[in-house]
């Protein structure tokens, strides 16, 4: 039986490596704690399910830092990081929570929420590239790219005549993508 | 193309595929050459950024298969998925579907490309497609007259000038769900778009579409703007007729032959098409490239067909896909639930219009398709 540090580290190893099972060992040891903070302050069920859900995109951001050392529990982290997505959608919706000392912030997460935001919006930077570019660009890129698919079966599935037919289309493709991308990376900055 | 020499050469330099010699040499051409230099920076940001992008994307799909199984237990209660987690859901729950539809896309683009070619081979030239390919200069002259409508236009302030698409062809298509701007048009069209596609109303608006439905063999296509400046048209003036148009029945269209919509006049001659084919109709009416997608309108407002293709030795022979089967293409997309209450115009409104009024309330409805 491994201590919670040992334990919460390994989590955080499988969180980095997308495995499905450290997400759900996540979600069943400390969803029942955010969705109480959530519904102790004005909030619904489903605001917990987004609350939780974000934080497990900041705390994947913050997985995926080779550099990364969690300095408490995880449990401890993510209800700091729970804490203050929620009290920053209230203000949003302008609702006062009620338990305001119940709901300070303990350990400073600012700048790991920062960084989630900041990759937030390069994602849907790049989300609108690729929507922009239009099909059959857009699938070609996301079967490389997302799917990793090997180029033979990539000129199998878009019936290229080889793979380096297909490999000419992914570049054209890549490059209008970069084009795309840039425009909107250098507007937003 | 050096472009793509030095897009691969950058690849496999940030893959670790290349030896060691060709690493040697690519690293001392980054140092003697700023700008290559710059451009390898750039582009190395750019597949870091892309990389992100996919890590998150996997994520989220592992986040959201885990939800979902979390909410059939009962350990979450979520009621709805809203906003961009329900696009993200719906996303991953389509993606296999997505992926069939993308396959069939890149299918398409090869089949129609056959048609093409078999329309055109030295075998079968008895019939063509009708898209115009568009001459530079003629582009040109339009853009021109568009310049100086827009700064007519931001000079009483109303309309923000965005950029044009360069089209290398022309062909009309037609509304018919104003909901979600559904546009009916011929998928040999389609095949000329291959990177972009746009649709330009009576006014030179350009909107920007995808492809939603493309059918080959029976040359239907339906698209999609997803252009939000585009303003909801009120409610269609035609309708969609079911059954076949009357073997002599008198007909209109409307179409873009040209840079500006033409209006053209016919009958139908005959109740199938070409060899026989009963996907199609025979219309004896004048039509040319520019005219694939066109509605074909009898005299209750009622559209029979859609433009597809004309006998080449023949002229006046046109040949256009009969009206029923959008219906089957729209029961098609309708298994797609984020299609599922799609309705299409049933009741028209022309009905004992005279023409000159039917036109001028119909074309507002009929677009350009454009795109390279």
């Amino acid at each position: 039986m491994l201590n919670s540090t040992e334990h919460d580290k390994a989590l955080l190893r499988g969180l980095a490596t997308k495995d499905s099972q450290a997400i759900e060992q996540i979600y069943r040891s400390h969803y029942q704690m955010v969705q109480y903070l959530v519904l102790q302050n004005r909030g619904s069920e489903d605001d917990a399910a987004d609350i939780f859900q974000e934080a497990m995109m900041v705390l994947f951001e913050k997985a995926s830092n080779p550099s990364f050392e969690l300095n408490c529990q995880l449990k401890t982290y993510l209800y700091a990081v729970c804490k203050h997505l929620w009290l920053k959608k209230l203000k949003l919706l302008k609702r006062q929570p009620i338990r305001v000392t119940d709901m300070e912030v303990a350990i400073p997460v600012d700048e790991d929420i920062e960084l989630y935001e900041k990759q937030q919006q390069h994602f849907d930077i790049m989300e609108q590239a690729l929507h922009k570019l239009g099909e059959p660009c857009k699938s070609l890129l996301e079967a490389y790219y997302i799917e990793k698919q090997h180029m033979q079966e990539i000129a199998a599935r878009f019936l290229y005549t080889n793979a380096n037919n297909a490999k000419t289309q992914k570049y054209k493709c890549l490059m209008r993508l970069k084009k795309l991308f840039f425009a909107q990376y250098k507007h937003n900055l | 193309m050096e472009d793509f020499i030095l897009a691969e050469a950058i690849e496999k330099y940030v893959n670790g595929e290349m030896n060691a010699s060709e690493r040697a040499y690519f690293e001392e051409m980054r140092q003697n050459n700023p700008e290559l230099d710059h451009q390898v920076a750039e582009q190395l940001f750019f597949l870091n950024e892309l990389e992100k992008y996919s890590n998150l994307k996997n994520y989220t799909h592992t986040i959201h298969q885990t939800v979902s199984k979390l909410i059939d237990e009962g350990f979450i209660n979520k009621n709805s998925l809203r906003g961009k987690a329900k696009l993200i859901y719906l996303w991953n729950r389509h993606r296999k579907t997505i992926a069939v539809a993308a396959s069939i896309a890149g299918l398409v683009s090869i089949l129609t490309g056959s048609i093409l070619s078999f329309f055109n081979s030295g075998k079968n030239n008895n019939i063509k497609p009708l898209v115009e390919k568009i001459k530079e200069q003629d582009d040109k002259y339009r853009k021109l007259e568009v310049q100086i409508g827009q700064l007519n236009s931001s000079a009483q302030g109303t309309s923000t000038p965005k950029p044009r698409v360069e089209s290398k062809f022309r062909a009309t298509g037609f509304l018919i769900d104003t909901k979600n701007n559904f546009i009916v048009t011929s998928a040999h069209v389609l095949k000329e778009a291959p990177h972009q596609l746009v649709v330009e109303n009576t006014k030179g608006e350009q909107y920007s579409a995808t492809a939603i439905y493309i059918n080959t063999e029976k040359d239907l296509a339906i698209i999609q703007i997803i252009d939000q400046d585009f303003d909801q048209l009120s409610p269609i003036p035609y309708s969609i007729k079911k059954g076949n148009g009357e073997l002599g029945e008198q007909i209109y269209t409307l179409g873009f032959p040209k840079q500006e919509i033409v209006y053209g006049e016919g009958y139908v001659s005959a109740q199938n098409g070409y060899d026989m084919d009963s996907v199609y109709c025979q219309l004896s009416t004048s039509a040319s490239e520019g005219n694939s997608g066109s509605p074909v309108i009898n005299k209750k407002g009622e559209i029979i067909g859609i433009v597809s293709s004309k006998e080449t030795n023949n002229e006046g022979v046109v040949f256009a896909v009969k009206s029923a089967n959008i219906y089957a293409a729209i029961e098609d997309i309708q298994k797609n639930k984020d299609f599922k209450k799609i309705k299409i115009a049933q009741n028209g409104s022309l009905r004992g219009v005279d023409r000159v009024a039917q036109v001028k309330k119909v074309q507002e409805y009929i677009f350009m398709i454009k795109g390279n």
